[in-house]
């Protein structure tokens, strides 16, 4: 954890700070609970823990971690589909480090590798492609997974995959999409939030316009924040102003990457290669509407769906695990009934536990703050 | 896998397939650069160009101090080792 000192211009975050504790008073006066920020994406949870921002804050201010670790919302059954499909054996399964480690009801791709399937980290879906290149008479699947970041990354693979005509390589296809899942989590009853500090890439892809029914329907602020501990200072603070003003608008504080209208061509990309599906299931939230996307009747050659079987196991979270009510911001990963207990970064239970932008890893990692937030509570 | 890394265009590998070696923290390594040129921004036109790459594909122009900042802070929460390691492995195992 570092202390404000350490900022790369303290000055100006204590600054910040100092606003932010104006500005929250006033904010806050009269109501009889703190405000409630959710930052959305996982990276940015990295930051507030790495750098301690929750502490700096003051107690008028809670912060509530939301779904943006796509690792972390993968429900077992697809891990365990996945793991079935790596075990075909003419499969090479591929897909990035996170998401070999996440647990599946009987094991993870990792346990699934050391038992002998083919199973290899990428660092890119373009290194899947080269290893079907390189081994034709292999079937090379890619488990693509993330939000709008990396889904442009896996459209292009596919339509390069077609520009060269290569016909054993295949996508186990779990992209998600933000938007559905903020309005998930608006509509959802037990929640209570003030603003979002929205994501920095996704928006980087899909730009300002998709957020605007958040401040038009449900009149909520939403900033588009960096990943700089400066950029979330700011992008509170910004949330805060529109909040004292009763306004609420889409704002942009990460405005040095992210233009208005996204990556044009990112987003053409995604329109041509997917296309949304009914329903997804999340690790904990259950299924929501329109929140997945699936590879286009028009590239179906390239989707492991359609030419593998494939069980489509729906496997319920474990009991003991409380990955929903922690990611609906409900409860805080340390008063999970298993957290640091039977379900820790190394035997994660839970998919919270799993990946580094996974809100109970960061609590795990930085967290102990126990002390902290007692000193928090107001006194009456 | 979200945050991305900085890096330096130095050189077009492929014009017509929008591929480009980029200089990650040292590491060189070709990225596809489709979602960052156009007709007023032709691939040639990006080299010593400053971007942010996501899994192996350019996704925007930065600037060198917003490159700087993001590698800084990338080392500060740790996420730069794993991705590097990813990246040099997957260099290495499958290129």
């Amino acid at each position: 954890m570092k202390h404000v000192d350490e900022f790369r211009d303290p000055e100006q975050a204590q600054k910040l700070l100092e606003k932010i504790s104006v500005l929250a008073k006033q904010v806050q006066a009269g109501k009889d609970r703190p405000i409630h920020i959710m930052e959305v994406c996982g990276g940015h949870t990295h930051t507030i823990f790495r750098y301690g921002i929750k502490q700096m804050l003051p107690p008028e201010i809670e912060l509530v971690h939301g779904p943006g670790c796509p690792v972390c919302v993968l429900p077992m059954g697809r891990v365990d589909d996945c793991v079935a499909l790596a075990e075909h054996p003419e499969v090479i399964l591929t897909t990035f480090g996170d998401a070999m480690r996440v647990p599946g009801s009987q094991k993870s791709l990792l346990q699934a590798k050391a038992e002998g399937a083919d199973v290899r980290m990428v660092y890119s879906p373009t290194d899947a492609l080269s290893i079907a290149r390189k081994h034709p008479e292999k079937e090379v699947v890619f488990f693509a997974l993330g939000f709008e970041t990396t889904m442009p990354s896996t459209a292009l693979t596919v339509l390069q995959a077609e520009d060269e005509g290569i016909k054993n390589f295949s996508l186990f296809c779990n992209h998600i999409t933000i938007i559905p899942t903020i309005k998930a989590i608006l509509d959802s009853p037990d929640l209570q939030l003030d603003g979002f500090l929205g994501p920095g890439h996704v928006s980087m892809i899909i730009g300002q316009h998709p957020y605007l029914f958040i401040a038009d329907q449900y009149k909520r602020p939403l900033v588009i924040a960096g990943f700089e501990p400066l950029d979330i200072l700011q992008s509170i603070w910004m949330i805060l102003n529109q909040l004292k003003e009763q306004r609420h608008e889409i704002e942009n504080q990460y405005g040095r990457v992210v233009q208005n209208e996204g990556n044009h061509n990112a987003q053409e990309a995604i329109e041509k290669v997917f296309e949304l599906r009914e329903f997804f299931e999340w690790r904990g939230l259950g299924s929501i509407e329109h929140s997945g996307v699936r590879v286009r009747e028009g590239y179906a050659r390239y989707d492991a769906e359609r030419k593998f079987s494939i069980p489509n196991l729906k496997i319920a979270d474990p009991k003991s695990c409380q990955c929903g009510e922690v990611l609906k911001g409900t409860l805080k990963p340390k008063d999970c009934k298993v957290f640091g207990t039977t379900c820790t970064p190394e035997t994660p239970l839970g998919a919270l536990m799993v990946s580094t932008e996974g809100a109970c890893a960061a609590y795990y990692s930085y967290g102990r703050m126990d002390s902290f937030e007692s000193k928090k509570e107001p006194t009456t | 896998m979200c945050l991305g890394i900085p890096g330096k265009i130095v050189e077009i590998t492929s014009a017509e397939n929008k591929l480009a070696l980029v200089d990650v923290g040292g590491v060189k390594r070709e990225v596809n650069i489709i979602c960052i040129v156009d007709e007023e921004h032709p691939p040639e036109s990006c080299i010593g160009e400053w971007v942010l790459v996501h899994v192996g594909f350019a996704m925007t122009r930065i600037n060198e101090e917003e490159a700087k900042r993001t590698l800084e802070l990338l080392q500060e929460l740790g996420e730069v080792q794993e991705e590097f390691q990813a990246m040099k492995n997957s260099a290495k195992e499958n290129l």
